[in-house]
């Protein structure tokens, strides 16, 4: 039996929107097994991306607890935290959220910046990074010079490069057309199956959740399966 | 671990019009301060290169100025004897009393008048100052009513130039030769015989003695001497220790460079402020994937700084250039201010120094930190949510 790698227990949180206060998640509980694709899904405003950003470090919960192998994230202070999304976790955004000024490689690079990696090493680590979704002709590349398809690519290069063992996606394939998207869910499906990574995956689309391995779904804050 | 340089560096170029009236509004900035520090260098150093090392300066007793100092007859023959003062190869003591005459005078471009100083020097009074050459025509004859004028003065003044008469305090003054003042304060100066300037002019005294001393501890024994013999109410003080307590002719020039400066530069400040405003607005969603991705405050603080820095070192550099262009352009010009301790005119030429490049370019950094401080503090306290959420 795999173990979890996501524990969350009795998790709350609750925006304050001027005097009105507004509960995106009521005391939930899940846990996330070490290698699995799991989607969350659910309708615009059900919680799904603010849980994805808590389990990944840059939300907090209200109350409850997030446990990430072993480690209760929201205990950490902003430094800490930073250092460990930095090594723990990678990050695919919905909009690519690429630097505009710099290339392929050196937006796969930047991660690797926070490293004691030798300069050397960073090289080697974003050619694998760049080849494993299949654009390593295209690291001197701007974004501006790819297609959404391809920037996706290298985001999720950059969410790979440092090799976290939890991938989070928010909704990865919302702004592509249905070639790329396919191109893209099979990249992380591949890393679920055959690298061993968790990658968690928000998205409202039922033909892009089929690509994971398990589904839960969240509305008005709460698990409804 | 800090951002990459070149994220900065593309990053200022990529919006290059913004980029370019922020440059070009901190280097107009830095122009000016560089400029005027310029003026004032150059001022200062005509007042410090006067001098020799081996001279001393006779004036008044708390006169700070010749022209406002008297010595009399009497006086320049007590000092005359004096054993501490070194002697030419004919075995004359090498001391020129000199009397100095303000008159004003009207500018060769016809712009209205301005004060002239006259120095009457006595015959070893060219010896005690080789600095001063002359370039063209003769030195005067002493007893003649003859002048030399400085090549800067010639340029400036109505009829100096060899053979060119004007009238002092009503009498008539012939220019009989051009000399060069090496740079110094006699560049701003015309000179005679001393005896024929105080008889013409009607003044019964002189106004300083300039004298050679041996050596130093001659001249330290001359200064005890005259500090102490009651029948001399003078002083006597190294000519170079003199002059450079004239530099403050000078001063005006630096506190009024430095009150543009500072008030240009708050309006510097200012714009470096609104451009790095508006690019941590343009960037807040880039700012909040760089936090994500395990960059931390201060490495988002330090690339705005670094960032503002970046914009104003090159707002910097440009405005060095235009006034080294400006300094240069001028090279052959000179220029005239009133100097508010002779109260004559004095002409200098603009200086630009290494160190005052390094000035402007510090001044230009301060700048870009003062004005990027607030948008990069907003920066790296944005909350990573929203600013993932921004458009």
């Amino acid at each position: 039996m795999t173990e979890n790698i996501v524990t969350i227990r009795s998790l709350s949180k609750i925006y304050q929107q001027g005097e009105i206060n507004v509960t995106a998640l009521n005391n939930i509980s899940v846990d996330i097994r070490s290698g699995e694709f799991l989607t969350l899904m659910g309708p615009s405003g059900s919680g799904k991306s603010t849980l994805l950003h808590i389990i990944a470090g840059v939300d907090r919960p209200t109350s409850g607890e997030c446990r990430v192998q072993g480690i209760d994230v929201a205990r950490l202070n902003e430094s800490q935290l930073a250092d460990w999304r930095n090594q723990n976790v990678g990050f695919v955004f919905q909009t690519f959220n690429l630097i505009p000024v710099l290339t392929a490689y050196e937006n796969v690079e930047l991660p690797l910046l926070l490293t004691r990696l030798s300069r050397k090493q960073r090289r080697h680590q974003v050619n694998t990074a760049l080849d494993l979704v299949g654009l390593g002709d295209r690291t001197h590349h701007l974004p501006r010079q790819l297609s959404g398809g391809q920037e996706q690519r290298v985001a999720i290069a950059r969410a790979l490069v440092t090799s976290p063992s939890l991938v989070v996606a928010d909704e990865p394939t919302g702004n592509l057309d249905s070639h790329s998207a396919q191109e893209v869910l099979g990249i992380l499906q591949t890393l679920s199956k055959t690298a061993g990574k968790t990658v968690i995956m928000v998205t409202h689309d039922p033909k892009a959740a089929a690509f994971g391995s398990r589904s839960i779904h969240l509305e008005k804050g709460e698990l409804t399966n | 671990m800090a951002l990459p340089l070149n994220y900065n560096l593309r990053n200022v170029l990529v919006r290059w019009r913004s980029t370019l009236f922020t440059i070009l509004g901190i280097a107009l900035v830095v122009a000016v301060y560089a400029v005027m520090q310029a003026m004032a260098v150059g001022l200062a150093k005509s007042s410090q290169n006067t001098g020799d090392p081996r001279n001393m300066m006779v004036v008044r007793k708390g006169s700070t100025a010749e022209s406002s100092s008297q010595v009399l007859r009497e006086q320049v023959k007590l000092i005359n004897y004096l054993p501490q003062i070194a002697r030419d190869e004919k075995g004359r003591p090498l001391i020129s009393p000199d009397v100095i005459v303000l008159f004003s005078l009207p500018r060769r471009d016809g712009s209205g008048e301005a004060n002239v100083l006259v120095r009457g020097i006595s015959p070893l009074g060219l010896a005690l100052r080789p600095q001063v050459k002359l370039v063209a025509g003769r030195w005067f004859t002493p007893g003649k009513r003859e002048v030399v004028v400085t090549q800067r003065m010639s340029s400036r003044f109505a009829n100096f130039e060899i053979g060119g008469r004007f009238r002092g305090s009503g009498k008539e003054l012939t220019v009989v030769g051009i000399m060069d003042g090496g740079n110094t304060a006699f560049d701003s100066e015309v000179w005679m015989d001393a005896d024929e300037a105080r008889s013409i002019f009607e003044r019964e005294h002189y106004s300083s003695v300039l004298l050679r001393v041996t050596d130093e501890a001659a001249g330290k024994e001359l200064a005890k001497h005259i500090e102490t013999d009651k029948r001399l109410p003078l002083q006597a003080l190294p000519e170079t220790d003199y002059y450079s307590a004239q530099t403050k002719a000078a001063a005006p020039i630096r506190f009024l460079g430095n009150f543009l400066a500072t008030a240009m530069s708050i309006g510097a400040i200012f714009a470096a402020m609104n451009t790095m405003y508006a690019t941590v607005g343009a960037r807040t969603r880039e700012i909040g994937t760089l936090r994500v991705l395990g960059f931390r405050r201060r490495a988002v603080l330090a690339s705005f700084l670094l960032e503002g820095a970046l914009l104003s070192m090159l707002g910097g550099l440009l405005g060095c250039l235009l006034s080294v262009v400006f300094v240069v352009v001028l090279h052959n010009h000179s220029f005239g201010t009133l100097n508010f301790q002779t109260w004559g005119e004095t002409v200098f030429q603009f200086q630009i120094t290494p160190v005052l490049l390094l000035k402007a370019l510090g001044f230009s950094l301060a700048v870009g930190v003062l004005g990027s401080l607030l948008p990069s503090l907003r920066a790296s306290r944005l909350p990573v949510i929203a600013a993932l959420k921004s458009v």
